[in-house]
């Protein structure tokens, strides 16, 4: 379906403020549109895509998150590559990947690459996780649910499972005259990992969880919210 | 004629986009705090960009890998390990390694820098090319640090003591560093300046 624009031309002050949306990319007044599911709204100046949002898009979100972590956890502890070289032999976990650069001046390093590969991954699906749990559930929102979901969006740019496993396939060429490797289970669980969240991806529309944390937030914390 | 929230006096939200009064502070909707634009959000642009540059240079002179096998030692930088894989006859790995970590970033480097000054120049370059700049810098950017992943799974996978040993060289760390600085030099950009008048 060919997205729309959103409609820009109206007087600002004859619309309830609640009815605006500013496009984050270009700061375009809009009013917000009725958008149905699998349709599109998009910024009349810039292009960027102001909502579009999906059926059952909470209980898909939910899922496909709840499988990444699932994926998560067999990817780091299961074996993930094995190389063995003139009779030698040696398997290398993700957490020996994050960990090798342990020694002296690059521990720093150690906890970074553990971070951007495994840490904040898993944070921001936990993230998701707390947020959406009693939205599928058709629930309030658990305290403290706006902050969450607002960590997880900040975070996105440094989640970097994706980015490892292009890394891997680097990594298997360049050893690859030095030595056999062969990928280990975790390899396989940290590919479908990378389609999982993809998929995840492309059901995510903020506008509609924004709106819906909203309207489904516990009486005091609405209350709290309402004031400048 | 579209007009912008500042324009009509109004502060939108740069994380879920609600409307608000200008002297409202926190965004009631999502809780992210508000500005119609942010005045040192330039400065810290500049200052992320120069920390990015500054760590760069370490990266390309001192080596990424160190390898040691039974005969040799041999150290690599970023071009070197490249070049390698060239000749090694993988042209395509090869040329990832080179796009993620010298073209990417270089162009980075220009990018920021002229998003950054072209606020007063808006001639060079339509808004529309420029919010197309900023996207691709912002999408691309953490991509460089393939690189340092590379090191990472090469140093955890190759360790045969006496016969072959790989070691990530000092390079790997003001590497990471240079792309998580141009990261945040990025992310400080605010890209609704670009269609202010």
């Amino acid at each position: 379906m060919p997205p729309r624009a959103a409609e820009s031309s109206f007087t600002a002050h004859a619309v309830p403020l609640a009815e605006l949306r500013a496009c984050p990319h270009c700061d375009a007044l809009h009013r917000l549109p009725q958008v149905q599911p699998r349709e599109r709204a998009v910024c009349d100046r810039c292009g960027s895509v102001l909502i579009a949002p999906r059926a059952d898009a909470f209980t898909r979100i939910f899922a496909l998150a709840a499988t990444s972590l699932i994926l998560m956890g067999a990817a780091v502890f299961m074996p993930f590559l094995d190389l063995s070289a003139s009779g030698l032999h040696n398997r290398a976990s993700v957490l020996d990947a994050a960990l090798a650069f342990s020694q002296g001046a690059m521990v720093p390093l150690s906890v970074a690459v553990a971070a951007l590969i495994v840490v904040i991954p898993a944070l921001r699906l936990m993230l998701i996780l707390y947020t959406l749990a009693p939205l599928v559930a058709g629930r309030p929102v658990l305290s403290r649910a706006r902050q969450a979901f607002r960590l997880a969006d900040r975070l996105k740019p440094w989640s970097m499972a994706e980015i490892f496993v292009i890394g891997v396939a680097v990594a298997l060429v360049k050893v690859a005259g030095l030595a056999m490797v062969t990928p280990g289970p975790a390899f396989w669980a940290f590919c479908a990992l990378v389609l999982v969240t993809v998929l995840q991806d492309s059901f995510m529309d903020k506008e509609q969880i924004w709106q819906a944390i909203a309207g489904a937030e516990p009486a005091n914390d609405a209350a709290e919210g309402a004031q400048p | 004629m579209t007009i912008s929230a500042r324009q009509a006096g109004l502060v939108g939200c740069l994380r879920c986009g609600r409307v608000h009064l200008p002297d409202v502070a926190l965004c009631t909707r999502c809780g992210a705090a508000l500005s119609s634009r942010d005045p040192n959000g330039l400065q810290r642009v500049w200052a992320w960009w120069l920390a990015g540059l500054l760590v760069y240079i370490p990266a390309n002179l001192y080596p990424m890998l160190l390898t040691r096998t039974l005969t040799q030692r041999t150290e690599s930088t970023i071009i070197g390990g490249a070049v390698e894989l060239f000749q090694h006859g993988d042209a395509g790995i090869a040329l990832i390694v080179f796009v993620a970590s010298v073209v990417i970033p270089v162009g980075k480097f220009i990018a920021i820098a002229f998003l950054a000054m072209s606020l007063e120049k808006r001639h060079l370059m339509t808004e529309h090319a420029q919010h197309r700049l900023f996207a691709v810098v912002e999408f691309i950017g953490r991509w460089s640090m393939i690189d340092v992943f590379v090191v990472a799974i090469l140093a955890s996978l190759v360790r045969f003591d006496a016969v072959a040993t790989i070691n990530p060289g000092i390079a790997a760390v003001s590497f990471a560093l240079s792309v998580a600085f141009t990261m945040q030099a990025a992310q400080s950009f605010d890209p609704r300046t670009i269609w202010d008048d």
